[in-house]
C-alpha cells in the first residue's frame, strides 16, 4: 500500500510526462487508414512527430490545423473545417480523429458546434466519420489521452445489434502494451477458438511492416466496420486500469460485459485471463500454455536469486509502473522509489511506501541508493550520472532498436522480462574485494586506552 | 504582445537577405514562410526555432514556460555536442496546469526560476515563451526582470510562442533576443588579433570540432559560436571579435549584420560543407582578420593548410570514384547549403538525378543549372508519393535528405543517408567530406539490399 503524492515543485526538471493529445493521436494511429490530427499550432504536431518516429522508427501520419495568433484568438473553426477538407483530398483517409490541445482548450471552443456546421456545408464529408477529443496538455498525461481517445472511438462509431457474431470479443489494450504484446494477446485469444476485434491495434500499423503502395494515412489497425461491429462481440476484454473508462463506455452502448485486467504481466495475472478466455470459450487451456506456465515457473525460480533484495527505482505512467512493479516486487525486489505521470485508482495498492507524481528529477533523487533504474529512454542522462544500470521501458525509447517489438505479456513474455531483468542485474552484480568490509571508522578503543595509560 | 508584432516585423525586414530584399514591401510584411495551409503543413513552430538555436548554449538553464507539451514531448532531442557543461539537456518547464491557465502563470515562473538557481546555479536562465502562456498573458519580461535583481543574475526573456511563425522565425527571434540582453554584457578576459565569431552554427554531432583543429592551427581562436558548444561568457563577450563567419543558412542573419553595425564587426557568408567551400571559407576568415589588422603571413599560412588538407582529402576520397560509377543521387534538402557538396560528390562520380530548391532563392536555381546541365531535375515541392515512386521505379541508387523522409526511401527498399541537422555523423570541413563520401558508400554498398528486395518464395 503506498501514498500517492504529487512534487510541489514550481520548476519540472527532465519530464517523465507526455502530454495528453499525444496519446491520443496514437491511439487514433491503431485505427485503420486513419489521419491524426492536432488542433493546435504546428509546433505541436512536430514535436510529436519526432517523438514517435524516433521511438516506432516508421512514418508517423499526424497532421495539424496550424493555427496562429489571429486564429487562435478569432476561434480555430475555419483551420478545422481547411483541414478536414485538405486531409479528405490529399489522404483521403477512412476517418479523422481530431485532438485538441492546450493552445485550443484555453480559448475554449465549440468543436461539437464547429463540427456540425462543418458537416451541414460540406456534404462531401458526410460518409467521413470524424472522432474529435478534448485533450488539453496542461492537464492529465498520455496515458489519459489515450483512454480518453478509445471511449471517444466508441462513442462515435460502436453500435448497438441485436445480431451476436459468435466467438468474437473486445480486446481494448492499454497504452502501455506493445505491438507485440498485442500480437501475443490475441494469440491467446485465438487459441481459444475465439477472434478479437483490437481497439486501437498498433499491432497492424506500427509494428514495423512493408506496405505494397505508399500511404499517407495509417498502415494498417482496427476498420471503422470492425469498430462498429464491437457491440455484436461476446464480451470485452481491457488490458490496464486505464481502459475501464472505455470498455465501460462501450458496455453502456451496446450491454458488451467487460473485464478489466490491471496487467497481464505475471503468473498469476495470466492464469486469470487464461481462465476467462477458457470459461468464454468453454475450451480447456490449450496445451501450449500448460507448457508455457511451466517455463514460466522455472524462470522465477532461476531468477528470484538476482532479484531478491535488489531496490529498483521506476518511472514510468500508472499502467506500466503498476505491471513492472508488481512483478518485481513479486520476484523480491524492494520498489525503492516510484515516480508516476498522473493520478490513476490503483497507485495506492502499489507494493511501496509512496508513490509521486512528478518527473526523472524526483526519481533521480530517490535512486541514489538502487540498483536498478527502470524508466523510458530520458532516464539515460540520470543512469549515468548515478553509476546504475538503466532498463528501458515506456515510450519514448528512441535509443535503442525494436521498442515496439519488446513482448512482456503473457507467460512467454513474462519469461522473457525476467530473463532481461535478471540479466541486467547479472551483469551488474556486485564483487567482492579485499576492502568490501572495512571496520567502522570509531576510536580505536585499545589506543586509546593506551594514551591515557 | 505589441512588442513582439513589432519584432516580428522588424525581422521579416532583413537588408542583408537578398532574398528578403527582392520582395516588394507588402509581400515582406508577410514574412520568410508561405502562409500554412491547415491539413497539409508540416514543420516546427517559432518556440521549436528559438530552442533549436540557443540550447546549444551549454551552461545556461533553459526554462521553457508552458504546458508539459512544449518540453516534455521533444527534450533532449537534438545531436548538438558540448565539451564542458551538461546542463543544456536538463528539461526545465514550468509544465502550466489547469490553476495556472486561471490565475496565471507568472508566479509559477518566478518561483521554478529560483528553484533552478538554488539547485543548478547556471550562469544564467533563458525562459522561453510558449503559446499558452501568451495567450492568458503572463508577461515574461516582467518575471525575468524581477528574477534579475533579485537572483543578480541574468535571467533572458525568450519571446517565441510557437503561434507567432515558423521555425526559421523563431531562429531570428531568438538571435534577436540574445543581440538585445546578452551580446555585449561581459567583457572577454584576453583578446587577440585572431578573434573570430561563427554565427548559426551548433555543433550538431561536433562538426566545429572538424572545423576547431584548422583554426588552432593557424593560431585563429573562435571567440564565440553562436551557439553550438558556447558558454555563456563567450556569447555575452563576443562582441569583442575582429571578424565573423555567417555558417550557410540565413538563420541567424539578423545577428551578424547588426553586430556588423553595432560593433563594427565585418562578417561573410560560408559554409563548412564542401571541400572548395571549406577552403574558401578559411580564406575569407583570413583575409577579413588581416583587413582588421592580423599579421598578414596569416594569409600564406592559410594557404599552405589548405593546399595540404584539401591534398590529404582528396587522396582519400579517390578511391571512391570508381564505386561510385554511373550511381544516381536524390538529393532533397533545404538548399543553399548543398551547393558545394553537390560539386564534391559530383567530382567524386556520382550523378545527381534531382534536386530539391524549395528554399532557394533565383540565383541558387542557376547555380544548380551550372552544376548539374540544364535538363537537372528541380523539384519545388517532391511529395512523398512522388518521391516514394521515383526510388520504387530505381530512377536513383540512393537518396540523401532529412529524418522526415527517411522511410520513404527505407519503405522503398533504397538506401538513405540522414543530411539533416538529426544526424548522428559529422559532415563538416576536410574530414566532414570524406565522412560523408564513406556513408554513402556504406549505404550503397551495404549487402542487405540484394536479399531484402528479393521476393518472398511464395510469390
Amino acid at each position: 500500500m503506498a501514498i500517492v503524492s504529487t512534487s510541489k515543485k514550481a520548476c519540472t526538471v527532465n519530464p517523465l510526462k507526455m502530454s495528453q493529445p499525444m496519446g491520443g493521436a496514437l491511439a487514433f494511429m491503431g485505427l485503420a487508414n486513419c489521419m491524426p490530427v492536432l488542433h493546435g499550432s504546428q509546433g505541436c504536431t512536430a514535436f510529436g512527430l519526432v517523438l514517435f518516429v524516433r521511438h516506432f522508427r516508421e512514418a508517423i501520419p499526424l497532421q495539424t490545423t496550424a493555427m496562429n495568433e489571429v486564429t487562435t484568438i478569432m476561434g480555430g473553426m475555419d483551420n478545422i473545417e481547411q483541414a478536414l477538407l485538405n486531409i479528405n483530398k490529399r489522404a483521403q483517409p477512412e476517418i479523422i480523429g481530431l485532438c485538441t490541445t492546450g493552445l485550443t482548450e484555453t480559448r475554449s471552443e465549440d468543436i461539437h458546434g464547429d463540427l456540425k456546421l462543418i458537416r451541414q456545408r460540406h456534404p462531401e464529408l458526410a460518409k467521413l466519420p470524424i472522432v474529435f477529443v478534448d485533450t488539453p496538455d496542461f492537464k492529465d498525461a498520455f496515458q489519459d489521452g489515450w483512454s480518453k481517445t478509445v471511449a471517444r472511438i466508441i462513442e462515435e462509431l460502436a453500435t448497438k445489434t441485436t445480431e451476436a457474431i459468435p466467438g468474437q470479443v473486445n480486446l481494448l489494450p492499454g497504452s502501455h502494451l506493445t505491438a507485440a504484446d498485442i500480437e501475443e494477446i490475441m494469440e491467446m485469444i485465438e487459441a481459444f477458438g475465439l477472434t478479437a476485434v483490437v481497439l486501437p491495434d498498433l499491432s497492424g500499423s506500427l509494428d514495423g511492416h512493408i506496405p505494397e503502395q505508399f500511404t499517407p494515412t495509417t498502415l494498417g489497425g482496427t476498420t471503422v466496420d470492425e469498430v462498429r461491429s464491437m457491440g455484436s462481440s461476446l464480451a470485452t476484454l481491457a488490458i490496464g486500469q486505464q481502459m475501464e473508462r472505455a470498455a465501460l463506455e462501450l458496455e453502456m452502448r451496446t450491454g458488451v460485459s467487460y473485464t478489466v485486467f490491471d496487467r497481464l504481466t505475471g503468473l498469476d495475472a495470466n492464469d486469470r485471463f487464461l481462465m476467462t478466455l477458457s470459461g468464454l470459450s468453454g475450451r480447456p487451456v490449450p496445451l501450449k500454455y500448460r507448457r508455457q506456465r511451466s517455463q514460466l515457473v522455472d524462470a522465477m525460480l532461476d531468477g528470484h536469486f538476482y532479484f531478491g533484495g535488489k531496490k529498483v527505482a521506476i518511472g514510468a505512467e500508472p499502467d506500466l509502473l503498476w505491471s513492472l512493479g508488481t512483478l518485481m516486487s513479486e520476484l523480491g525486489c524492494e520498489i525503492a522509489a516510484a515516480v508516476t505521470t498522473t493520478y490513476s485508482p490503483q497507485l495506492e495498492k502499489m507494493p511501496c511506501a509512496e508513490v509521486l507524481i512528478g518527473d526523472l528529477e524526483d526519481l533521480e533523487l530517490r535512486a541514489k541508493d538502487c540498483d536498478l533504474l527502470v524508466t523510458h529512454s530520458h532516464g539515460r542522462q540520470a543512469s549515468e550520472r548515478l553509476g546504475i544500470p538503466l532498463f528501458r521501458a515506456g515510450l519514448p525509447c528512441f535509443d535503442r532498436l525494436g521498442a515496439n517489438h519488446r513482448l512482456s505479456v503473457g507467460y512467454r513474455g513474462t519469461r522473457d522480462l525476467i530473463f532481461q531483468i535478471g540479466n541486467v542485474f547479472l551483469e551488474h552484480s556486485h564483487e567482492n574485494a579485499p576492502d568490501s568490509w572495512p571496520l567502522p571508522e570509531a576510536n580505536d578503543e585499545p589506543a586509546t586506552q593506551a594514551q591515557t595509560v | 504582445m505589441a512588442v513582439l508584432n513589432i519584432k516580428v516585423q522588424e525581422v521579416f525586414n532583413e537588408p542583408a537577405c537578398d532574398k528578403n530584399q527582392a520582395k516588394g514591401e507588402k509581400e515582406r510584411k508577410k514574412g520568410c514562410t508561405k502562409q500554412l495551409v491547415p491539413g497539409a503543413a508540416a514543420g516546427g513552430c517559432a518556440f521549436d526555432g528559438a530552442k533549436i538555436a540557443l540550447q546549444p548554449i551549454i551552461d545556461v538553464a533553459h526554462i521553457v514556460h508552458g504546458p508539459i507539451a512544449c518540453e516534455g514531448n521533444g527534450w533532449d532531442n537534438r545531436g548538438s555536442k558540448s565539451s564542458g557543461s551538461l546542463l543544456y539537456r536538463t528539461g526545465f518547464t514550468t509544465d502550466i496546469s489547469e490553476n495556472d491557465i486561471i490565475y496565471g502563470g507568472e508566479k509559477r515562473l518566478y518561483k521554478a526560476i529560483r528553484e533552478v538557481i538554488e539547485k543548478y546555479d547556471p550562469p544564467a536562465v533563458f525562459v522561453y515563451q510558449t503559446c499558452v502562456t501568451a495567450l492568458i498573458g503572463d508577461e515574461i519580461e516582467a518575471v525575468c526582470k524581477a528574477a534579475k535583481e533579485k537572483f543578480n543574475k541574468p535571467i533572458i526573456p525568450i519571446n517565441v510562442p510557437g503561434f507567432v511563425g515558423s521555425k526559421n522565425l523563431g531562429n531570428k527571434l531568438a538571435g534577436e533576443a540574445l543581440l538585445d540582453y546578452v551580446i555585449g554584457t561581459e567583457e572577454p578576459e584576453t583578446t587577440t588579433p585572431y578573434d573570430i565569431n561563427i554565427i548559426g552554427e551548433y555543433n550538431l554531432a561536433g562538426e566545429m570540432w572538424q572545423i576547431k583543429p584548422l583554426l588552432d592551427h593557424l593560431g585563429i581562436r573562435v571567440l564565440a559560436c553562436i551557439s553550438g558548444d558556447a558558454r555563456y561568457h563567450e556569447v555575452a563577450s563576443s562582441h569583442r571579435a575582429k571578424a565573423a563567419m555567417m555558417v550557410c543558412s540565413k538563420a541567424m542573419i539578423n545577428v551578424a549584420r547588426k553586430m556588423e553595425e553595432r560593433y563594427a564587426i565585418p562578417f561573410f557568408e560560408g559554409s563548412f560543407y564542401g571541400i572548395s567551400d571549406t577552403s574558401d571559407s578559411l580564406r575569407q576568415i583570413a583575409k577579413l582578420l588581416v583587413q582588421r589588422g592580423a599579421p598578414e603571413d596569416l594569409l600564406s599560412r592559410t594557404e599552405i593548410l589548405i593546399r595540404r588538407e584539401e591534398a590529404r582529402a582528396w587522396e582519400r576520397l579517390n578511391g571512391y570514384r570508381k564505386r561510385f560509377e554511373g550511381k544516381r543521387v536524390l538529393l532533397i534538402t533545404g538548399g543553399v547549403k548543398s551547393w558545394s557538396v553537390v560539386s564534391a560528390l559530383q567530382e567524386v562520380g556520382l550523378e545527381i538525378v534531382g534536386t530539391s530548391v524549395k528554399k532557394s532563392t533565383d540565383e541558387d536555381k542557376e547555380r544548380v543549372k551550372e552544376l548539374m546541365g540544364e535538363d537537372a531535375h528541380m523539384f519545388d515541392d517532391l511529395p512523398p508519393r512522388e518521391m516514394y515512386k521515383m526510388l520504387k521505379e530505381a530512377r536513383a541508387d540512393i537518396m540523401l535528405s532529412g529524418g522526415r523522409s527517411q522511410f520513404v526511401a527505407l519503405k522503398a527498399k533504397m538506401p538513405w543517408l540522414d543530411i539533416n541537422q538529426e544526424r548522428h555523423q559529422a559532415y563538416a570541413g576536410y574530414e566532414g567530406m570524406v565522412t560523408l563520401v564513406q556513408e554513402i558508400d556504406k549505404a550503397l554498398y551495404n549487402p542487405i539490399w540484394e536479399q531484402v528486395r528479393k521476393d518472398a518464395p511464395w510469390q
